[in-house]
């Protein structure tokens, strides 16, 4: 492919340089560029917007957008990570806790467990009020006591014969409901979303007792009310060779890049290599290492084309977050819009 | 949210508890306004959510309108990025 005229260039690609990355930031706003027509058209951008998803396995989710700005992407990925709200433990009430492990780590600890429960069937919980209600607030109970095994054999060392409940995990933290939530989910099944975290570690005679609030939060506040484990984008990678190579600099290119990324033909009796597939690339710069190879190739990002990859805590899939996500905003433009309506500018 | 400006045409909103998400995305529908001759955000201090979005307009409009507009056009991307990411969904799990 023939590398774009320079203004297309600069519009279009984020070129890595040996030193230094260029045409960084957007430029295509109008006035910028005579002969463009930048101003924000909706039918354009309806007509060049596509979003393709590549991939969905269990709780992540890979997919491309293209045709759209930086700026929006990025305000995905941020509502993503800290305000799509989630429930989560936030008040620990201890009635015993003779185990090891402290009461504020332990407190901490059953605040990162993500609780399988979707937020929005619960409000928010009003800001000052101590008890909470059941529109707003989830109760579970941990009760465990460690006891030695009667029945373990004399001379073994083996913890797990020795003790029984000498491990908390989080499967053993029941739901217990608060006034008509029997009614209002009568077939909900409220539990952390992993049964095998380990809590705390007892010996015989310690136990643990506590009741759990979980309230519905955002990231913004804890990071424990993130709902992604974590969600990214990189831009699609876009790989010009500028003269052919051959032969052993074919093969040595093959080797600058990730496995995949250029593959050698055989045209004619000679080994010429070929751009196969500029997705796979994370990158690296080898070429620039080696001197011979460095003028042969341009290393640029198409900059409208976004590839993200979102992976859930398991609370809810990850296609719900994304809409979730994009609802948001729009009720953030929302919530400006009303203001300026409501109040007169002066 | 609170203006100030000398006249209409160039007004800085305040718009409390936001930060750049919303700020760099309304910059850029902003911006993307032939109207507009000057547009942008920024921070006054990291420990307190509120940004200072300031227009800039070019001839006689109220600085409002782009704010509106770039508020309106925001929305109406958002919609539409939402519908095609639903229907690409419904594709990928129909043909799986």
């Amino acid at each position: 492919m023939a590398a774009l005229r320079g203004a297309d260039e600069m519009r279009d690609r984020v070129v890595l340089g040996e030193f230094g990355v260029r045409n960084v930031h957007t430029t295509d706003f109008p006035g910028n560029y005579p002969g463009y027509d930048d101003a924000w058209d909706q039918r354009r951008f309806e007509e060049t917007f596509r979003v393709d998803v590549i991939r969905e396995e269990g709780d992540s989710l890979e997919f491309d957008m293209v045709g759209i700005d930086a700026a929006i992407a990025n305000a995905f990925r941020r509502i993503l990570l800290a305000e799509v709200p989630t429930m989560a433990v936030e008040k620990v009430f201890v009635y015993n806790n003779t185990s090891i492990v402290q009461d504020e780590i332990l407190a901490h600890r059953l605040g990162l467990i993500p609780i399988r429960a979707d937020p929005r069937l619960f409000e928010y919980r009003n800001p000052g009020d101590q008890e909470g209600t059941e529109i707003d607030t989830l109760q579970f109970q941990l009760k465990i006591k460690c006891s030695r095994n009667p029945q373990a054999a004399k001379e073994s060392s083996d913890p797990d014969e020795l003790y029984c409940n000498h491990k908390v995990y989080s499967k053993h933290m029941t739901w217990v409901p608060l006034g008509n939530q029997t009614d209002l989910f009568p077939d909900a099944d409220f539990r952390p979303v992993h049964d095998d975290i380990l809590i705390a570690l007892l010996r015989p005679g310690q136990e643990i007792d506590v009741l759990m609030h979980c309230v519905k939060g955002i990231g913004k506040d804890h990071a424990k009310f993130s709902p992604v484990a974590t969600a990214s984008y990189r831009l699609l990678p876009d790989i010009t060779l500028l003269k052919p190579v051959e032969d052993e600099a074919a093969e040595a290119l093959q080797k600058c890049f990730s496995p995949g990324v250029i593959e050698i033909q055989n045209i004619k009796g000679k080994k010429v290599a070929r751009v196969a597939n500029a997705r796979l690339d994370t990158f690296s710069r080898e070429v620039f290492r080696h001197e011979g190879l460095k003028n042969l190739v341009r290393l640029a990002r198409v900059r409208n084309h976004y590839i993200f990859s979102v992976e859930s805590t398991g609370i809810l899939p990850p296609d719900v977050l994304v809409s979730e996500a994009i609802k948001i905003l729009m009720g953030k433009c929302q919530r400006f819009l009303s203001e300026l309506d409501s109040v007169p500018m002066e | 949210i609170q203006a100030d400006g000398t006249d209409g045409n160039c007004v800085t909103f305040v718009l409390h508890d936001e930060d750049h998400t919303l700020g760099n995305s309304l910059r850029y529908m902003v911006m993307k306004n032939p109207d507009v001759e000057f547009c942008g955000y920024c921070i006054t201090h990291p420990s307190e959510s509120k940004i200072n979005f300031r227009i800039q307009t070019r001839g006689a409009l109220p600085a409002v309108e782009p704010f509106r507009k770039g508020l309106n056009d925001l929305m109406a991307v958002c919609q539409h990025v939402l519908s095609t990411f639903e229907r690409s969904m419904k594709e990928y799990r129909a043909q799986r």
